[in-house]
Order: structure tokens, then sequence, then C-alpha cells
């Protein structure tokens, strides 16, 4: 126990001026990390509970694997549970999207950064990102109103269903189209004048450049961004939950209507869905397949930015 | 090895005027995908305001001729008329239950006359037309519907009006509003914003301030930037499982003495507000990162030169020079949630609720979801009342945007 003589004593010397034992410090620090550690705990949440409840559902009588793999029919009153409907149209709506997205998306960032003036650049990127902003409901409504009776003007009202997978397909298109070209824009941008110059200085036009040294340089940015392209596209729901149609049916016509797995979860949980039902179970298992088709994609996407980028001094 | 070019290739492709050619029609099309695009933003609005107004051929359930009193016509009656029509047409319980509502003492003529339409006319819908039909076709519709429904009356309407903003939820197309959904919207952003902003800038921090490089940090990073690229109806179905029926009692309030036996289920305005708070939250951390991160070193250093400590210097100098980008990013993240649809269904929307939600354990129902159920119906005129409903949605993430773009003007800092 210290005199107050010799406290003060210990306050005027050089121990005095020891670190201050700051228990808050150490408090904040923890409730920070886990703050940043809740996001592993979202992940670890979605993948837990997508696992067991599709473990339910799998463990089902009714359900086996193989046919849930390879079936052509989902019909769970019958307890036909094969979700290549399902995929089909999925890949159907995303080809369509993509067919969309990728030419033009690739357009508008190769005008963007090779061929306009910074000043049109300002004004065209901003107008992109309203684009880009715009709630999915809204291109549903999109799909509905504007681009299905448009189909049905071009190729008859017999041809095409009310609810089809083009007309979805197309408006998701536009969806994308402003985050493909915007990725593919960065990525081009970030190729080094030197280059470009390099290639005028061998009597190269300003397309050939564009086209054999620029785009080249930036391939893996660009492919990059087409691979989260169709991921967007493969999780996207509004637009073919509004315009694809209701009821899976496994068909390659795009003109007509066919669920897709994002537009059947929509359909059956927006009902009342009673809990331990297979139907509820059933949209943890077609959620776990679109969770881990989705991930391996993006993840595919940053290991090619990671490996493949070009280093340039 | 690449094949040896023919005489043609190599003249072709020395060809100056030939490639320039090339050049010239590849710059088109490229400029064309971008006009494209442009235009395309164009057609949406358009089509949206197409919805917006356009004539209705309507008829009432009950003629309105039938409801002249001593050849005075409906329109032309006194509010004391009005009110005994009301009176004497309605059961006394509906009556007395308007009364409650306002006395009809309190009442304008024109409101009680309203009441008279909606609640003893009842018009229904025949038929409507675009607001580009009803522009250039005027005549060939007025005539169509004298031809064909010759009791139909034919109005212009606008959907989009005052009445709409205010009125609550309704299943006819006339007295539907978009009060519900609005209040709706606000409530679960509201829990959206307290779930999120904490957790996100809490987590911005931890990474750019205190994370050493070590392999459970580059961890959390890869994690959020995968979380955000995972499609939002798995939030969906993740609020569902937890959310909703694994904190039932948490988030239907029973816990809290929260008895209301229609919100038991869990599928309330704080579910589906916290589902999209998970949603946004690596939006908002990656956002707030960017932030964060702009700040620069030589504040920390003089902090610390003067003896702060770590969190004294995050707190007063990282975090108020941070705060800006911070909002901005914030709004950005709120915006999204504001127009997210997916998640909400699975979470579970009600289909048909005609009271405002006033507690976090309300059943919900927002601005999207509204614009979702009216768009799924066939009939046009609900298509017309989703276009209303739409247009004041993106005017409201307008006004969000605008908000963040101001911020970030004015607070920005250049050091």
């Amino acid at each position: 126990m210290a005199t107050k003589a010799q406290e003060l004593v210990l306050r005027k010397s050089p121990a005095g001026l020891r670190r201050k034992h700051r228990p808050g410090e150490a408090v904040i620090q923890g409730l920070l990390f886990f703050c940043g550690l809740f996001s592993i705990f979202v992940t670890a949440g979605i993948v837990y509970v997508l696992a067991r409840e599709a473990l339910l559902f799998f463990r089902d009588p009714a359900v086996d694997i193989v046919s849930f793999l390879t079936g052509t029919e989902w019909q769970p009153h019958i307890s036909k549970f094969g979700i290549l409907p399902l995929v089909t149209s999925t890949l159907l709506t995303t080809f369509f999207a993509m067919l969309v997205a990728i030419p033009l998306g690739m357009g508008v960032a190769i005008y963007l950064s090779e061929y306009a003036t910074t000043k049109t650049r300002n004004f065209l990127k901003p107008i992109l990102e309203i684009l880009a902003g715009v709630p999915t409901i809204v291109y549903g409504y999109f799909a509905l109103t504007f681009m299905t009776p448009l189909l049905r003007a071009i190729f008859g009202r017999d041809a095409v269903q009310v609810y089809n997978t083009a007309s979805a397909g197309l408006v998701m298109g536009i969806l994308i189209l402003p985050l493909i070209s915007s990725m593919t824009e960065d990525a081009l941008t970030a190729v080094p004048r030197s280059l470009r110059e390099a290639s005028y200085g061998l009597g190269a036009t300003r397309f050939e450049t564009a086209l054999k040294v620029v785009l080249p340089a930036a391939l893996s940015g660009v492919t990059a961004a087409m691979i989260i392209g169709v991921s967007r596209a493969i999780g996207e729901t509004m637009i073919v939950a509004l315009a694809a149609g209701a009821g899976p049916n496994f068909t390659l016509n795009p003109f007509r209507g066919a669920e897709t797995m994002t537009g059947h979860i929509v359909r059956i949980s927006g009902g009342d869905l009673s809990y331990d039902s297979i139907d509820y179970d059933s949209i943890f298992a077609i959620g776990l397949m679109l969770f881990f088709v989705t991930l391996t994609l993006n993840i595919i996407s940053q290991r090619i930015v990671h490996r493949f980028r070009e280093v340039y001094e | 090895m690449t094949a040896v070019p023919t005489e043609h290739e190599l003249f072709k492709s020395q060809n100056i005027r030939v490639r320039n050619r090339t050049g010239r029609i590849w710059r088109g099309f490229f400029l064309a995908a971008t006009i494209f695009s442009i235009s395309m933003l164009v057609l949406l609005l358009f089509n949206i305001i197409n919805g917006l107004a356009g004539y209705v051929a309507y008829a009432g359930r009950v003629d309105e001729a039938t409801l002249a009193v001593e050849g005075v016509p409906l329109e032309d009656q006194s509010k004391e008329q009005l009110v005994a029509l009301l009176q004497s047409e309605l059961s006394s319980g509906a009556y007395n239950k308007l009364d409650n509502e306002q006395p009809f003492a309190e009442r304008s003529r024109n409101s009680v006359y309203q009441l008279v339409i909606e609640r003893i006319v009842r018009p229904e819908v025949i038929d409507t037309w675009n607001l580009w039909e009803s522009l250039t076709q005027a005549d060939e519709i007025r005539a169509t519907v004298a031809s064909e429904h010759p009791e139909a009356k034919l109005r212009f309407t606008f959907w989009l009006n005052s009445n709409f903003v205010t009125r609550s939820q309704s299943s006819d197309p006339f007295t539907a509003g978009i009060r519900t959904a609005i209040l709706g919207s606000l409530w679960t952003i509201l829990f959206t914003i307290l779930t999120a902003l904490p957790l996100g800038v809490g987590a911005a921090v931890y990474l750019e301030e205190y994370a050493a490089d070590n392999r459970l940090n580059r961890l959390i990073q890869t994690n959020i930037n995968n979380l955000a690229g995972v499609p939002s109806i798995v939030y969906g179905i993740l609020g569902l499982a937890i959310l909703v029926r694994g904190l039932e009692p948490l988030t239907s309030g029973t816990i809290f003495g929260y008895g209301d036996p229609t919100t038991a289920n869990g599928r309330t305005v704080l579910s589906a507000g916290m589902t999209l708070g998970l949603l946004v939250l690596p939006i908002l951390i990656i956002n707030a990162q960017e932030a964060i991160r702009a700040v620069p070193q030589s504040l920390r250093k003089g902090s610390y030169a003067l003896g702060a400590t770590k969190w004294q210097t995050v707190r007063a100098h990282v975090l108020p020079n941070a705060m800006s980008g911070i909002l901005t990013g914030t709004i950005l993240a709120v915006s999204r949630a504001f127009g997210e649809t997916a998640p909400l269904v699975v979470v579970g929307a009600s289909t048909a609720i005609n009271f405002d939600p006033s507690s976090p354990f309300s059943k919900f129902t927002t601005l999207p979801i509204q614009i979702y159920q009216w768009s799924a119906r066939p009939q046009d005129e609900f298509r017309a009342l989703a276009a209303a409903a739409i247009l004041v949605l993106l005017i409201l993430l307008l006004a969000l945007n605008a908000t963040a773009i101001l911020l970030r003007n004015r607070y920005s800092q250049r050091y």
C-alpha cells in the first residue's frame, strides 16, 4: 500500500507514463470482432438451414436423389420430384438473358472505354447506373406489359403463350446488361494506355486495337463479368415469377410458360405454407441447389480475376 | 502454326480502306448497343406512364338512375339526402361503423358522395385503355363502349392521384390505395437499418482498423464478398427458417406479451426488416470499408502521436471523417432493400391487409409486394394500379439516391 507521497512520486516518474490499463478497449475490440464474425454466422446459417431441411426432403420416402436429379416431372401432389423441368427453364431464361446482356453489355463497355469522350462517358454512366438500380419487380411488370405483348405481336398469339420464358429472359438481359457493361468497362480501362499507343504506332486502327490488344489484355475481367452475369440471371426471381409462368413444365420451347427454380420457390411460399410438409422441405432442396450453383460461379469468377489477371507495370 | 495467308487475304488485310470500313461498322454497333441500353430506360418509363392514366368503362352494380330522389339525380343530391340514402341502403351495423370512424355531421358533401358511390353504387370495371390508346383512339373507344356496353360510363382516370397514396388496400380498383404498403415499407426499412447499420459499420471498422492479415480475417473478407453475390431469395429462405420459424416467440412478440393471434406465426414487420438487414449487410460492409479506407493514414498517425488509443482514434477521427461515405453507402444499401420483393414473399408478406402496421409485430406488406400482387392479377385495371405504385416506388428511390449524392457532394473531403 503506497502512501500519498509515494503515489505522487510515482506519478511524476517515468513509470507513471506506463500505458494505462484500459479494459474498455478490449471490450470494444471484442464487439467489433463479433460484428466481423457475424457474416460468417450468416453463411453458416444459410448452409445449415438449407442442408438440414433439404436432408428432411431427401429422407422422405417419396423422394430419392437419383430421380430428383434426373426426373422430368415436378408434381408434388403425385410424389414426383424431378428437378429437371425447373432447371431447364432456369437455363432457358438465363440463355435469353445472356443473349441480350453479353453482346450489348460488351458493346456498351467497348464504346464507353475506347470511343466515347470523357464528357459523353460522364453523361452515359449515371444513366446506366439508374438502369441497374431499378427494382427487379419493375422489370417484371415491364416483361408482362411490354415484352410479352411485343413477342405475341411479332410471332403470333397462337405461338406465344401469355406467360413464356423468352419474355422473362429478354427483360432479364436488360436488367443484367448494366452489370456486365460496368464490370467489363472497368476491366478495359485498367489496360494501360501504353499498350494502345504501341498498337496505334504499329498502324492498327482503333477497332483493331480494341479487339486484338485491349480485349485480350482484359480477358480475365471480361470473363469474370460474364460469369457474374450468369450467376445473377440464375438467382433472379421477380421477373420470372411474374412473366415466365406458374407450373413446372419440361420444355425447351421459349414461347411456352415454364416455372424456374426461383419462380417455384416464390409461388410455393406465397401461399400459406405449413411447416413439416413436403412442399416446405422442397423449397430448401431447391434453395440449396441455387445457393451452391451461384456460389460456385461467383468463386470461379473471383479465381479467374486473381489467377489470370495480367499485371502491367 | 497458322496457315500462310493467301494473296487475297493479305491484300484485304492490308487495304486500309477496308480496315477502316470494318472499324466504322463495328463502331456503329458499339454506339447502337449504347443507344439501345439508354433507350430501354426511356421505354421502361414510357411503359409505366402509359399505364398510369386512360379511359375506363365502368358500370355500377346498382344503376344510379334508380337512386334518384324526386327526379333529382344522384350527382345533384344534397349531403342530407345522401346520408339518408346511406342509412336506408346499408345495414345499421355498417352505417354505425362509418359514423363511428368520422361522424357524418363532420364529413363534407363530397366525401359522403364518395361513400355512396363506393358502398351503394359499387362501380365495376368493364374495360380499360392505356394512356396511348386513350389519346390516339378516343373516338373509337367512345364508339365501342356506346355500342357494346350502353349501360356503361366512360371516364378518363388518373390512377395515380392523392387518394391513391392516402387510401388503404382494397379489392376494388377505384378505391384501392397504397398507404398500408408505404407504411409497411417504412416500418420494414426501419428494422433493416437497425439490423444492418451497427453490424455493418462494426464489421467494416474491425476489418479496416483492427484485423491483422491472417487466415481468419481473410476468410471473413472473402465470405463477405461471396455473401454479396448470394441470390436474394436465399435470404428469404433463411429468414423463413430462422426468423419466422426458429425465433417465432421473438418475432411474433409473444415473449414480450404481444398475444395477437393473427400475427403469432412470426410473419411480422420485424422478421421482414431483419431479413432485409441480413441481405444488405454485405453491401453495407463493403461500402463502409471503402469510406473508412479513404480516410488518410496521416490522420490516424497524428492521433496516435498525441497519445490516443486505437478506439479513441477510430471514434474521434476515422469515423467522423468517414461518416458521409458511410451514410451514402448505407442509403444505397437501403434503397436496394426498399425495392426488394422476392425474400419478403418467402418470409410471408400478407396478401390482403387493410389496417396500417402499428408495431414491430404487425403483419406486413410493402410497396414492391403490393406491385407484385397487382401485376400478377390478369385484369388490366390492377395492372394500371401497379403502374401507379411503381411510379411512387421509383420517386421514393430517386429521392433516396438523390440524398445520397447530395451527401457525397457536400461532405466529401479531399486530402
